[in-house]
């Protein structure tokens, strides 16, 4: 397996925002949606360059969430981006019914995902939007694992799809370490490192800490296989069986409440298919709060050394 | 100037008969809108029911889909479908479900919709996307009186003057009622017109059952540049039966096949053809 390096660290929201901007390059149907936050969701890059194209619809998430089906039922492909607190939960009614119902090609970008957010607090740390979000049918869940991969799923989610997209990015720079040129297939894990203890499913930038978090455990002699789950709607069942029937011992990492995630996506799987043990890590059923992300991803234990000893305490257990 | 009080009855005559063979759904506000579509259908929306995808078509986007009915019986009767698949509506299987859903493939349907504070949002994103490709069709949203209760419908009166959509028209049913009872006890919209001009708009008032002042707000409407319009129809819920007119109770009551037999006789009484 590759051994993973930072290139240098960047928000995933910045990756997000370069991909848009690039697919309007190259397709004239895209519309860019603003709500007020248009650079702290990275749409600035695309609507700097395409102002005929950008559309400011304030402190209005309902709305435009509305305005970006009626563009979708009018042969263009809407971009609209906001906070994930207010994407997932203001507008879920207008999600679920002029978005999902009517299954739109429209893409949103769910921005500020997790308490690495930081000092703004609970308000505006999302950890339930993807538990909202997995109900609906016809929707679609990226939660890419870098900036490099954030700048593809855009361009998957413009070209390959034809329905609801969410994409789930942070705010704060973390590591960039996947290859411009990787294979990245919509509803397909990535296996990122092998090993023999058990797998470690993770998904957004918690793949590169529970990367880091294998390395910890691999110089005590432990190996843990680790899955990038960028995908978590639909969810790769078969990535998750396998996993479950190699290693015997599932573990989840998500900046998300453990209930409505990915640790739920995969235990419905594995009770259904193979049932084996399992550790969820996570938000446990608690908001965030005020800090830096760095304080904060430690004192939740989501960060690498956080992730390693739990999974250590869990083994030993 | 034509009008359309022949259509208006068909129109009330099938949605009468498909709530009647539905056993539920609502009559009050399908019957009340009834000379709207007619007047919509076969004067203002440029439209082909033998091609209902049609790139230059007018749209029009059913905001309140609980009146499903009416537009069904429309659609129907101007050709979209068979006016026999009226009987399906509501029932398993049927393209005519409760609320309007595309998924069902009725042809002539813009939009799913039924979650009220929704439709003017939608029309709203379909009339920029025709400003960006600088197309000189119309966008139609018809809404409710009581759903202007949602927040939601006011950010979207908001966006729409911001961006000077003059391509797109609201109709705002104003029969002054709602499921609790009259409007203005349940939760005062007036001065609607003040209010909706206050937000950037052109408002237009108007009998919602007279035709001729129907199409001149409607061509009025069509000349008014850098603003939308909104027409406010004062309607009557319920409106060519008599004995449930502006009665709240039958917002979202359907006929049973005995009072069905008495609605179209007092239809045929209170009939005015020209």
């Amino acid at each position: 397996m590759t051994n993973w390096i930072n290139k240098g660290s960047k928000p995933t929201r910045t990756g997000f925002g370069e991909g848009v901007k690039y697919a309007a390059d190259k397709n004239d149907k895209i519309i860019g949606l603003g709500a007020d936050i248009t650079m702290s969701v990275g749409l600035h890059f695309f609507a700097e360059a395409y102002p005929e194209r950008f559309f400011s619809l304030g402190i209005a998430e309902q709305n435009a969430i509305g305005v970006a089906a009626g563009l979708a039922l009018s042969e263009k492909i809407p971009v609209f981006s906001t906070y994930g607190v207010f994407a997932a939960h203001r507008a879920a009614d207008q999600l679920r019914i002029s978005l999902c119902y009517n299954n739109l090609h429209v893409i949103i970008g769910g921005a500020h995902a997790g308490i690495s957010v930081g000092p703004d607090g609970a308000t505006h740390q999302a950890l339930e939007d993807v538990a909202s979000l997995r109900a609906m049918p016809n929707m679609t869940i990226l939660s890419p694992c870098d900036a490099t991969q954030a700048f593809i799923a855009v361009q998957k989610a413009v070209e390959e799809l034809n329905n609801p997209v969410y994409i789930r990015f942070g705010r704060e720079a973390v590591a960039d370490f996947t290859d411009e040129n990787q294979h990245f297939d919509i509803g397909k894990a990535q296996l990122m490192r092998d090993g023999d203890e058990l797998c470690i499913i993770a998904t957004g930038h918690l793949v590169w800490e529970a990367i880091q978090a294998a390395e910890i455990l691999a110089r005590k002699g432990i190996e843990i296989a680790v899955l990038n789950m960028h995908t978590l709607k639909p969810i790769d069942k078969d990535a998750i069986i396998e996993a479950a029937k190699k290693f015997g011992k599932i573990v989840t990492a998500e900046e998300h409440q453990v209930t409505g995630g990915l640790g739920s996506a995969v235990a419905e799987v594995l009770s259904e298919n193979y049932p084996v043990q399992m550790l969820r890590i996570g938000m446990q059923d608690r908001f965030g709060e005020s800090g830096t992300a760095e304080e904060l991803m430690a004192k939740y234990q989501l960060d690498a050394d956080g992730i390693a000893k739990q999974i250590n305490h869990w083994i030993r257990d | 100037m034509q009008t359309f009080y022949k259509q208006a009855f068909e129109i009330r005559k099938l949605v009468l008969e498909s709530l009647a063979e539905a056993g539920s759904g609502h009559t009050g506000g399908s019957l009340g809108l009834a000379d709207v579509f007619a007047v919509i259908y076969f004067k203002i929306l440029r439209h082909n029911p033998l091609n209902p995808d049609w790139e230059a078509r007018d749209r029009l986007v059913l905001s309140i889909g609980h009146v499903a009915p009416v537009l069904y019986a429309t659609l129907a009767f101007t050709g979209y479908f068979p006016v026999e698949e009226l009987k399906t509506l509501r029932k398993l299987d049927s393209r005519l479900q409760g609320h309007p859903g595309r998924d069902f493939g009725l042809p002539g349907l813009e939009l799913s919709a039924g979650s009220l504070g929704q439709g003017l949002s939608v029309a709203l994103g379909m009339a920029l996307a025709d400003k960006v490709d600088h197309k000189s069709r119309r966008t139609y949203c018809i809404l409710g009186d009581g759903e202007l209760q949602e927040g939601s419908v006011w950010e979207a009166i908001m966006a729409a003057s911001h961006h000077q959509t003059d391509n797109l028209c609201a109709i705002v049913d104003r029969n002054g009622l709602q499921i609790d009872g009259p409007t203005e006890q349940v939760m005062k919209l007036e001065s609607l017109e003040s209010r909706w001009k206050a937000f950037g708009w052109h408002v237009i008032p108007v009998d919602g059952h007279d035709h001729i002042a129907l199409i001149d707000a409607f061509e009025m409407a069509q000349k008014k540049k850098r603003k939308p319009t909104v027409i406010i129809a004062k309607t009557i819920m319920g409106k060519g039966v008599k004995s449930i007119e502006n009665d709240y109770r039958w917002h979202g009551k359907a006929p049973s096949k005995e009072q069905l037999a008495v609605f179209l006789e007092e239809l045929n009484s209170s009939n005015r053809y020209d």
